[in-house]
């Protein structure tokens, strides 16, 4: 086979065995029909939500709980936390352990950072009387986005593994793989985000 | 400590719920002493539960569904028997206790049946046919064979610690809110779906990257097995359709854990939410259930009239316009919750087209029989009971048109309806397939003689008790009722009953067939491996495979690659050398994933926190712990193999020899 044969989408990786171009392809390949898999789970969530935002029982509605400035400093934070994995991954490339662990160390704090922006947003709704028990709409409000969250915090753990795996065991085959998966996941759930700012945020300002 | 669980939680509020979980403490009992009497765990342990082969797991995973086929089936009997007595009485079965068993009957069939069944299947047969060594994840593989495991476990344990959902298999809020369904019920319900959704998805995700990149080289998309395709196309619905059930079962779980409102009556919830997302998932699941046996009669009917599958172009274009519109017709669900009648029309429109390509499918089927060299084989026998599925398909298409589904909606047409297409479609072809790999997975045949009787009862028996609830739905007769006072109703609920006791015939026939086959094993041998005179890959190796499957992957050049190599002459040639094999070793990973999930799952249901923590921990543990492992292959000899290659092609000669005089 040739080596075209074997490219995956994302970031192919430099390998010597043409063994482990099929074990990247395959492995990668899987990641990518489970994001896909993921991505259903989203569409439904936004789907929900969308038949939900009028449901407010009285309760709060959109405009007067979400705070647009909020959500545009969250935004940054994790659109910034995938550039500095994007920047891991190339030095990936090139094996630049001291690199990688530089960018993967800035991208978990700014996914940290994410969370915790996002859980005062969350802790300060619920505080001001806007729970998620109040009305359908803030219950699909608070799923969608914790959903969303919850993906962040695994993906934060998963850095965190990962830097372990790097100091224990080097740069071996599977640690370049699972790499490889946690920058598209890392890169996924900042797509999810760009459309919870799109499809909650933007609009629920507007009304 | 123990949450909301206390001794009040054992089935005693009425002697046959009692007897019913007694009976399961000791048939499980019954199963640990066996076990140890025969000295079996280790070999239990290191050979099957630790597996990670797709052979073993797919071997687990009908084992699992033929298991909880026969609770199903009690349950189903149960209700038959109530059903047939209960006129002007309230019959044997107090009220609530009658719902459980209708709700874990379909839940069970459905869940805990049927999709084991169907990815057992899969897994056992799919690496075969493609000319693969294995899965493409073959760990990932054993994870979703132990949650399905842990799904079915808490069904089972329900009928012994607490209750089981009364809110049918569907699970309609605001029923199953906490103000209707206040007790655990629902909450196993929640939990073994969740839990063993999430087992089938990484299954389809398994089947999906296996048959697009481990295909034996050579061999096109269209070059594939037939079952290979409606495997795919199972598996691409999988990954579509299951995330719906688990966010809506999700949903319903915050709302009667957390006090949100996605579907309750008030604070501004919306229970048509949940209507569409239980049938955006249900309705594809069907597909899910009957593609795979669709894949099934394309290989047997062929095998078994020595012909090559008739239209096979036209079958896969058929099985994936199945595939698509499968996810245009859920609203037929509803028909009567409110929809517009534009909106009704067009799922009728769409309900009835999908019978189109299905339709073209059972033409495929008699025309690839026409004129073929027919013999009448058990798996032949339960390929052509199929056709029963056609009464299915019209009474679909009869349901599909609006205003009459308003007149028959709820009735038992419904019920007779849907049975029509799971039986014949689903389950005669999930039973051909058995009948037809097993030779393939033990290297003896089942009984014959046996194998006819429960086709004949099956038959007989499904005709018994599903014919008489089409006419009782033309009466009127309402589905899970528990008792009636119309005495017109009885007679056709007799019959019904008299049906399941055919059924039941011809379950234990599939049992003797089993136990006989079994003992009459040392005379039936068939290590060559090809029982059938079979087309496709899998029957191109030893019965049972070895671990590897095939000592040098094969090539291929057409459809039906193993009739090309026989008639070319280049079957069963060794090569010059044997190559060692890398495989992966057995890992406790997947067992303790599903027995964590289970702990997980139980805890959450008696609401026994500390606990459910420690299975989460312990789930995301194993998770971690994994990803450090190293040395997670094992190198197979090529001594090794070439010892065992050589005593399969000696008896292969042997046998070829005595067919040649």
């Amino acid at each position: 086979m040739t080596e075209r044969a074997f490219q995956h989408p994302g970031i192919n990786l430099a390998h010597a065995r043409e063994e482990d171009h099929l074990h990247a392809e395959v492995t990668v390949f899987g990641f990518w029909v489970f994001l896909m898999s993921d991505a259903i789970i989203f569409a439904v969530l936004f789907a929900t939500y969308a038949s939900m935002t009028t449901r407010t029982n009285g309760g709060p509605t959109g405009a007067e709980v979400f705070q647009l400035s909020n959500a545009f400093i969250e935004t940054l934070v994790l659109l910034f936390s995938s550039f500095a994995f994007g920047m891991a991954s190339v030095a990936l490339r090139e094996s630049r352990v001291p690199t990688i662990y530089r960018w993967m160390g800035a991208s978990l704090l700014l996914g940290l950072g994410f969370l915790g922006l996002e859980l005062r947003e969350l802790t300060g709704l619920i505080a001001s009387g806007a729970s998620p028990q109040v009305s359908g709409f803030l219950s699909s409000f608070f799923l969608l986005v914790s959903t969303h969250g919850l993906h962040v915090l695994a993906g934060s753990v998963w850095i965190v593994v990962m830097m372990v795996q790097i100091a224990v065991l080097g740069l071996r085959r599977e640690v370049r793989s699972l790499l490889l998966r946690l920058g598209l996941f890392w890169q996924f759930l900042d797509l999810i985000w760009i459309v919870i700012f799109s499809v909650v945020y933007l609009p629920g300002v507007a009304q | 400590m123990f949450g909301e669980l206390s001794l009040d939680a054992l089935p005693l509020y009425s002697p046959i719920a009692a007897a019913g979980a007694g009976f399961i403490v000791l048939g499980g009992l019954v199963v640990v002493a066996l076990i140890t009497w025969l000295r079996a765990w280790r070999y239990l342990w290191s050979e099957w539960l630790t597996s990670v082969d797709h052979k073993r797991i797919g071997i687990m995973y009908v084992t699992l569904a033929l298991v909880m086929l026969l609770r199903g089936f009690v349950d189903a009997l149960m209700m038959r028997v109530q059903q047939a007595t209960a006129l002007n009485t309230q019959g044997y079965l107090a009220p609530d206790h009658f719902e459980q068993i209708f709700s874990s009957h379909g839940t069970i069939m459905i869940f805990f049946m049927a999709m084991p069944f169907l990815i057992g299947l899969m897994n056992f047969v799919v690496p075969l046919q493609i000319g693969a060594r294995d899965v493409a994840f073959p760990l990932l593989n054993a994870i979703g064979l132990w949650l399905t495991a842990a799904g079915a476990a808490l069904v089972m344990v329900s009928v012994v610690i607490g209750t089981f959902s009364t809110g049918g298999c569907s699970g309609y809020p605001p029923y199953t809110e906490l103000g209707y369904s206040p007790g655990v019920g629902v909450d196993y319900w929640i939990m073994a779906l969740a839990i063993s959704g999430i087992g089938s998805t990484v299954s389809g995700i398994n089947f999906i990257v296996t048959i697009y990149k481990l295909r034996a080289p050579g061999m096109k998309l269209m070059d594939m097995p037939l079952f290979c395709w409606t495997s795919l196309c199972t598996s691409l619905l999988i990954i579509f359709a299951l995330p719906p059930l688990t966010v809506a079962v999700t949903m319903l779980a915050l709302d009667r854990y957390l006090g949100m409102h996605f579907f309750t009556a008030d604070g501004g919830g919306n229970l048509m939410n949940y209507a569409n997302l239980f049938w955006l998932f249900g309705h594809p699941e069907v597909y899910i259930l009957v593609l795979p046996a669709f894949g099934v009669f394309s290989e047997v009917i062929p095998t078994f009239s020595r012909k090559r599958l008739f239209g096979y172009t036209v079958l896969v274009y058929a099985t994936m316009s199945i595939a698509v519109l499968s996810f245009m017709v859920w609203l037929h669900h509803f028909f009567t919750m409110g929809a517009s009648a534009d909106v009704n029309a067009f799922f009728g429109v769409t309900t009835m087209l999908i019978a189109v390509p299905t339709g073209v499918k059972v033409y495929d089927w008699m025309l690839a029989m026409f004129r073929g060299r027919l013999t009448f084989a058990t798996p032949m026998l339960w390929s052509i009971a199929f056709i029963t599925f056609v009464i299915g398909g019209m009474t679909g298409v009869i349901l599909a048109i609006p205003p009459v589904d308003f007149v028959f909606h709820n009735t038992l047409f419904l019920i007779a309806h849907f049975h029509n297409m799971l039986i014949p479609g689903s389950l005669f072809g999930f039973f051909a397939g058995y009948t037809f790999w097993f030779p393939k997975a033990f290297g003896f045949p089942l009984d014959e003689k046996w194998g006819r009787r429960a086709v004949a009862f099956w038959v007989s028996g499904f005709y018994l008790a599903f014919m008489p609830l089409y006419v009782l739905g033309f009466l009127g007769m309402p589905r899970r009722t528990a008792y009636y006072d119309d005495p017109a109703w009885q007679a056709y609920l007799i019959v019904a009953a008299c049906g399941a006791l055919f059924i039941l015939c011809g379950l234990a026939s599939q049992v003797i067939q089993l136990v006989v086959s079994i003992r009459h094993r040392h005379r039936t041998t068939d290590f060559a491996g090809d029982p059938w005179d079979g087309r496709s890959l899998e029957w191109t190796t030893s019965s049972p495979p070895p671990e590897y499957n095939f000592a040098v992957q094969p090539v291929v050049h057409s459809r039906d690659a193993f009739t090309a190599m026989k008639a070319e002459g280049t079957a069963y040639r060794p090569p010059g050398v044997y190559e060692p094999i890398e495989m992966p070793r057995n890992s406790i990973t997947g067992l303790a994933i599903g027995a964590a999930s289970f702990v997980f799952g139980f805890a959450v249901v008696w609401h026994i926190w500390w606990l459910a923590l420690l299975g989460l921990v312990a789930i995301i543990g194993t998770i971690i712990a994994r990803s450090f492992a190293t040395t997670t292959n094992k190198l197979i000899s090529s001594a090794e193999i070439e010892a065992r290659e050589r005593l399969w092609l000696v008896t292969v000669a042997e046998e070829r020899e005595v067919v040649l005089q």
